[in-house]
């Protein structure tokens, strides 16, 4: 049985109305959870017998397209049985708040603080959640895409005929 | 600067006054080997607590990359790693090609494994021979030193650069290698093995370097699996997790080498452990040299392959796809991937983004240093200080990885 069919059955069976979507994208079976169950699950999955997701390998955010929501990825894996999954959770941007995963796994410490640092996420619970790669007394979160890289004030440079 | 503890009973009896000192180990110590930050409190030379502060070097690559076109984001990716540029290069070249489904010729894929490893070469080569060097061994550190030295002549070779290579394409590598450089990666496995087993006998057995690594800085499995430490680390505290193993890359699943694993995870067995996955390395090369298959060095991705100069002025396709790469214009297509490779410090991941356009919509690199780095405090607690410089560039912190 394909993984994506083996996860999703184990979720549809105790969290049936928060799973958004489940696809499999490339070599990753990625699903879509509800924020407010994020942490059930994420214990979920690490505490199941035959799932054993033990391991976080990557927590990180980002913002959507239509820069009214932010998300956070959790990858996830299993060594015994090499089994990989990719969990995300949407939630709107003027009010990021999700439950923090350091009681699950020390490592997402610093991995929250850093998703915080750049993109605002408020994780509840959190031991220390302060800028950690930023320095402190910034006031803005810079991997937001309302934040432009280059000054777009510029104007001896025009990019127009290549679409941008 | 110091100052009062008390720890009271329940009946709010003085039973232990202690005076902690704080001490600033960097940002700019010498024995940290790079931009590092901890406060310390110290009870005489024991240390008691430590807060690191990171993001010293900080350069934003995670923004940058979103402005960037594809091929202009290997610069970027060697200095992550900057001990092994190379791969952090074919790690990137990876997540790419797997978002194109791009197929890469046997050939190449064999060229990529050489180079890194002999990467991973240097790699370990500058975090054992520091060691040495913080244990106080300079002798290792300068014999040993000649040898990575050979590796970026290798690399410079190939790529006319050293340290930051932006080596090889998406899709392979831009020619075949030069005689010279065959020649060097020859005379470098004919006379490495020498230098090598010189180092290991200066230290491996070593009556004061045992002492002082042995059970200094130790982690058990639980504890670095919940950290979720990965490469060197991880196995020397006896999980034998190791990317190329779990999820073969670049071909290999072809090669028969082992997983070195220690058993304590302290520093002497992270240093025994990155001994022996040198000794690997060479023999994954020999044996890439040995079965080297013939055919092309690039896939047949045009649109990330200069052509040739002649065909630029005489062919109307190449002169197309020659301003289509060189001003950045190759659209990708939509998707998103995440890729790993075994870096120096174990697994490097990419996870990439693609929104369709010419540049990644979000590229996230997981970085290996950057997660494990947060278990130092845990580690160095109730350790000598000298202990705790020892403990850390085992760990093999590399600035440019933890601050990306």
């Amino acid at each position: 049985m394909e993984l994506l069919e083996i996860v999703n059955n184990k979720l549809k069976e105790h969290f049936a109305g928060d799973i958004e979507s489940a696809e499999q994208l490339y070599d990753y079976p990625v699903f879509t959870v509800n924020k407010d169950k994020v942490h059930d699950i994420l214990k979920f999955l690490k505490e199941d017998e035959t799932l054993n997701f033990h391991f976080l390998t990557d927590l990180c955010g980002m913002q959507t397209a239509d820069e009214k929501q932010l998300g956070v990825i959790y990858h996830l894996h299993n060594m015994p049985k090499n089994y990989r999954i990719r969990l995300k959770t949407f939630f709107d941007i003027n009010k990021p708040e999700v439950a923090t995963a350091t009681d699950l796994w020390p490592a997402a410490n610093w991995m929250e603080r850093e998703t915080y640092d750049f993109f605002g996420v408020k994780f509840k619970g959190h031991p220390n959640l302060k800028r950690i790669l930023n320095v402190d007394e910034m006031d803005i979160f810079p991997l937001r895409k309302e934040y432009p890289l280059e000054d777009q004030g510029r104007t001896d440079k025009n990019d127009s005929m290549f679409g941008r | 600067m110091s100052k009062k503890e008390t720890t009271y009973s329940v009946n709010q009896e003085v039973i232990e006054e202690k005076e902690y000192s704080t001490l600033n180990l960097g940002p700019t110590h010498p024995a940290t080997h790079g931009i590092f930050q901890n406060v310390l409190k110290m009870d005489g030379e024991i240390i008691h607590d430590a807060v690191p502060t990171i993001g010293y070097i900080h350069r934003a690559f995670e923004k940058l990359a979103e402005r960037r076109p594809y091929a202009q984001i290997t610069p970027i990716t060697d200095r992550l790693n900057y001990c092994s540029s190379p791969i952090n290069n074919m790690g990137w070249y990876m997540t790419v090609e797997k978002l194109l489904k791009a197929e890469i010729p046997k050939r190449a894929q064999y060229h990529r494994v050489i180079i890194m490893e002999l990467s991973r070469i240097a790699d370990h080569i500058i975090c054992n021979s520091v060691i040495g060097v913080d244990t106080g061994a300079m002798t290792g550190f300068l014999y040993i030193f000649q040898w990575r030295e050979k590796i970026y002549e290798i690399f410079e070779e190939i790529c006319g650069a050293r340290l930051t290579t932006n080596i090889g394409r998406i899709g392979g590598f831009d020619k075949e290698w030069s005689k010279k450089t065959w020649d060097l990666i020859d005379t470098f496995l004919k006379e490495f093995p020498k230098g090598l087993t010189e180092f290991s006998n200066l230290l491996e057995r070593n009556k004061i370097f045992m002492d002082r690594t042995v059970n200094c800085g130790p982690i058990s499995a639980e504890r670095a699996l919940a950290y979720s430490f990965v490469g060197p680390n991880l196995r020397a505290a006896g999980v034998d997790y190791d990317v190329r193993v779990m999820n073969p890359y670049s071909s290999y699943e072809d090669f028969t080498f082992t997983v070195p694993v220690g058993t304590q995870g302290d520093t002497y067995d992270r240093f025994m452990v990155r001994q022996h996955e040198m000794w690997q390395s060479l023999s994954i090369i020999e044996q890439a040299i040995k079965k080297m298959p013939a055919g092309a060095m690039h896939a047949d991705l045009p649109d990330f392959f200069l052509p040739p100069k002649e065909q630029v002025y005489n062919n109307m396709e190449a002169l197309i796809y020659h301003f289509k790469i060189v001003m950045g214009e190759t659209d990708i297509p939509k998707g998103e991937v995440y890729h790993c490779v075994e870096g120096g410090n174990g697994e490097l991941g990419f996870y990439l983004i693609s929104d369709g356009g010419r540049t990644p919509f979000r590229l996230h690199f997981r970085r290996p240093c950057f997660i494990y780095y947060q278990a130092y405090p845990e580690m160095i607690k109730g350790i000598m200080l000298s202990d705790a410089i020892l403990t850390m560039s085992s760990m093999n912190v590399i600035a440019g990885e933890l601050d990306a």
